[in-house]
């Protein structure tokens, strides 16, 4: 006799449900637990995180949202004896004074030329910056010829008008440069034609930027003295980005190079701009260079500070730029030889994109000190924003207590605006570049 | 105190090795070519402007320069290119300013200077004409229950560097015998800053620029300004030593502004009075005469100024006087019939 006994199968099909995790390991409440209050130390520090924020944020949200003036003409709108408000922030101050901060002084009626270059440079920028971007090659001939000749002739006014000795002077210069082309590539033995056509190209890049330049396009003349406020505080700060990069790459390479001269040249640069302030080569610049000068040499008073700050930001660059080199193991250098690349394939191939990806904090934190640099050339006179926005404060017209704070908020929160930018897009390229290397 | 006394020895010296320099540099270049000449081939005069300093050199909302100082700019480019617009400002710290004014870089400083001796002398520099009479002031706070400079001693005082108030101030102290600290800033504008936020006792600077930065106090009305006058302080503009025909200009500019308000020539009526009898219009507007011919300028050159500038009455009250937020009054700076210091010379 055989019995079946039904045994249960204890084999589930299916997954059982799990149960919710007990209440004090989830929700808000675990979160807070654990993230806040996970410790006496950590108790203590988010009590006192709590305390600072509750001293700190509601009197800045009341001063600069709630009690804040947002219209009116003049001061009376922000005195209190003159029937205003003056417990919070006076933005009727800045809307009336906006386009001084923007355009400096710079004739009212171009001012239209300053937008199409501020739009100009949103598009170059967003171009490079925007990785599914179409065409970058593109954008990058767009925003190191193109962009830099448009802005001139912008914001300027273009028409140089250069003189008929001036392009005799440069026909020679052109045939010359073609001459030497031929005659290396003679000596080299290597075919002459590819030779013709870079000397050709580079003759004719530079003859049409001189063109362009030259071309009168019956825009007005607006002499850099009238520029000023955003403008200013931008171009000095694009220049400067601009140059620095690969004006440092260069000197980073050069302090590393074999050949004494390419090396003492950069580290005595180098040494020597990072040995003094910026503010000594801004008064250096603006105040004893036209001592020095003959009477009828001017230098422009825009052009010299750009300049200077430029090359300032390109000696601190190099050294930025020469910590990743230093990083980069010698089997790169050696692989990349064995591989039979020359000394510029080896370093534009393999040895700088792994350098600089190492280096991408130090290089943004150069440029977001020298985009807050740019301040300091209100000291040779030259109206940045914050200069025009001191400039404006001092105006009896608006002459209240709390203008100055609602000036430097502005201030404040454009230079926030512009850093925080670069800082955020500079993480993204970081994470980006460094999938090879996450876990 | 002892090192305060050795600090500002040893700076004076510094101060005056430079300024030596600077001279010794300018001898050098002397040799500059007429100042008239290089104006009306760039097109454009260059004129070394303040900072900012409320009524005497401000950008308004636009972005153009107002101002007493900045007027008489106009007033010169008025005179060579019948344009008041032909300018092109310069603005200068106060420790710049003479450096941009010996190189070159500016053909007028028109920003509010002193003239003194040594300036006028060591530094290579003319002061052809004083646009504004103003002497040295203090204000303090109400609640300091001061009401005499005479009971500062002890106090600390806000000051701006490189300007004839620090030396005066020195001088002042040391006449009546006091103690003082200084507070010393680049900028007026710091200067205030710094005396508001209660950094010194008291603040110093020209009486005019007393009244302006008053109204920018968070309390207008707690604050006085003392009786004192301790300095005399001519402020005018000032043009390289050697050209002088171009300091002719400047000063001449200046007193035809001066003579037009005696004579009652005004921007409105100008064109009026050109019709006139009275001997001295017809000289003043060159109707008559050819003085603007003898310093390179055309006969109308005054005739523009008015035109284009105004008397000096209208430019005063419109930057600083009633027509002003500043409501300075016309004190020393009345015409000299009405018992102030503005003494228009007679064109003839």
């Amino acid at each position: 006799m055989s019995t079946t006994v039904d045994i249960p199968r204890f084999v589930r099909a299916k997954q059982v449900e799990a149960l919710p995790p007990p209440n004090l390991a989830r929700g808000p409440i675990a979160w807070v637990r654990e993230n806040l209050f996970s410790g006496p130390f950590n108790t203590l520090l988010t009590l006192v995180v709590f305390y600072l924020l509750y001293v700190s944020v509601p009197p800045l949200v009341k001063f600069l949202f709630i009690d804040a003036v947002w219209s009116g003409t003049d001061r009376a709108a922000c005195r209190a004896d003159m029937g205003g408000s003056e417990t919070g922030a006076c933005w009727a101050f800045i809307r009336e004074k906006l386009g001084y901060f923007t355009y400096g002084s710079y004739t009212v009626s171009e001012r239209w030329r300053v937008d199409i270059f501020f739009a100009l440079l949103a598009i170059g920028v967003g171009w490079l910056l925007w990785l599914k971007a179409p065409r970058r090659d593109l954008g990058a001939v767009y925003f190191f010829w193109l962009f830099p000749i448009l802005s001139y002739i912008l914001l300027t006014g273009g028409n140089s008008d250069f003189s008929g000795r001036f392009w005799i002077g440069f026909l020679i210069f052109g045939v010359l440069l073609i001459a030497l082309f031929a005659f290396v590539a003679a000596i080299l033995k290597t075919s002459l034609r590819p030779a013709l056509i870079i000397a050709g190209g580079i003759v004719a890049v530079i003859g049409i930027t001189l063109a362009l330049m030259d071309i009168d396009f019956g825009l007005r003349h607006v002499p850099t003295s009238l520029w000023g406020g955003i403008l200013v505080t931008l171009l000095v700060a694009t220049v400067g980005i601009v140059f620095s990069l690969p004006f440092g790459i260069l000197l980073a390479l050069g302090r590393r190079s074999k050949l004494p001269i390419v090396r003492m040249a950069s580290v005595i640069f180098i040494e020597f701009v990072r040995g003094v302030p910026l503010i000594t080569v801004l008064i250096m610049a603006n105040t004893m260079l036209p001592l020095f000068l003959p009477g009828d040499m001017t230098v422009d008073r825009l052009l010299r500070p750009l300049i200077g700050t430029a090359l300032f930001a390109s000696a601190y660059m190099a050294e930025v730029v020469r910590g990743g080199l230093q990083a980069m193991p010698k089997g790169q250098y050696e692989g990349a030889m064995s591989l039979g690349l020359n000394y510029p394939q080896m370093m534009i191939l393999i040895i700088l994109p792994q350098a600089l990806r190492i280096v991408i904090p130090g290089i943004v934190n150069t440029f977001i000190g020298l985009f807050k640099d740019t301040s300091l050339v209100a000291i040779v006179g030259i109206f940045d924003v914050v200069k025009t926005i001191e400039a404006s404060r001092i105006d009896p017209n608006w002459a209240a207590p709390t203008i100055g704070l609602t000036g430097y908020a502005f201030a404040a929160l454009f230079y926030f605006i512009f850093c925080f930018g670069m800082s955020r897009y500079s993480l993204g390229v970081e994470r980006r570049l460094a999938a090879g290397q996450k876990r | 105190m002892e090192l305060l006394g050795e600090y500002t020895s040893m700076k004076k010296a510094l101060i005056s090795i430079a300024f030596g320099l600077t001279a010794s540099l300018l001898a050098t270049g002397a040799s500059a070519q007429a100042t008239l000449n290089s104006v009306k081939q760039k097109g454009f005069l260059t004129c070394g402007s303040n900072t900012g300093l409320a009524g005497f050199g401000l950008p308004d909302a636009q972005g153009n320069w107002t101002g007493l100082d900045v007027d008489l700019c106009r007033a010169i480019a008025a005179a060579i290119f019948d344009d008041p617009s032909k300018v092109r400002y310069i603005p200068l710290a106060a420790k710049d300013r003479f450096t941009a004014l010996q190189s070159g870089e500016v053909d007028v400083l028109s920003r509010n200077s002193t003239m003194t001796m040594s300036r006028d002398t060591q530094l290579g520099l003319d002061f052809p004409a004083i646009n504004y009479f103003d002497g040295q002031g203090f204000m303090v706070r109400k609640k300091l229950g001061v009401s005499s400079a005479k009971e500062l001693n002890g106090a600390s005082i806000c000051t701006q560097q490189g300007t004839t108030t620090e030396l005066n101030l020195a001088d002042y102290f040391r006449a009546n015998n006091m103690k003082y600290e200084v507070v010393a800033f680049a900028t007026s504008d710091e200067t205030f800053k710094a005396y508001d936020a209660g950094r010194c006792d008291a603040f110093t600077t020209d009486a005019s620029g007393l009244y302006a930065e008053r109204l920018r106090a968070s309390a207008p009305d707690d604050h006085i300004v003392l009786p004192e006058i301790i300095s005399k302080e001519p402020l005018g503009p000032a043009v390289r030593h050697g050209d002088n025909q171009w300091g002719d200009i400047v000063r001449w500019a200046h007193n035809a502004m001066l003579n037009a308000e005696e004579l009652g020539v005004t921007k409105a009526n100008v064109d009026q009075m050109k019709g006139s009898d009275n001997p001295e219009i017809k000289r003043l507007l060159g109707t008559e005469g050819k003085f603007g011919e003898a310093v390179g300028l055309t006969n109308d050159w005054a005739y523009r100024i008015i035109k284009h500038v105004g008397n000096y009455a209208e430019v005063f009250e419109k930057n600083v006087g009633e027509g002003s937020k500043l409501k300075i009054k016309r004190g020393q700076n009345a015409l000299w019939t009405k018992g102030g210091l503005q003494y228009g010379m007679p064109i003839r």
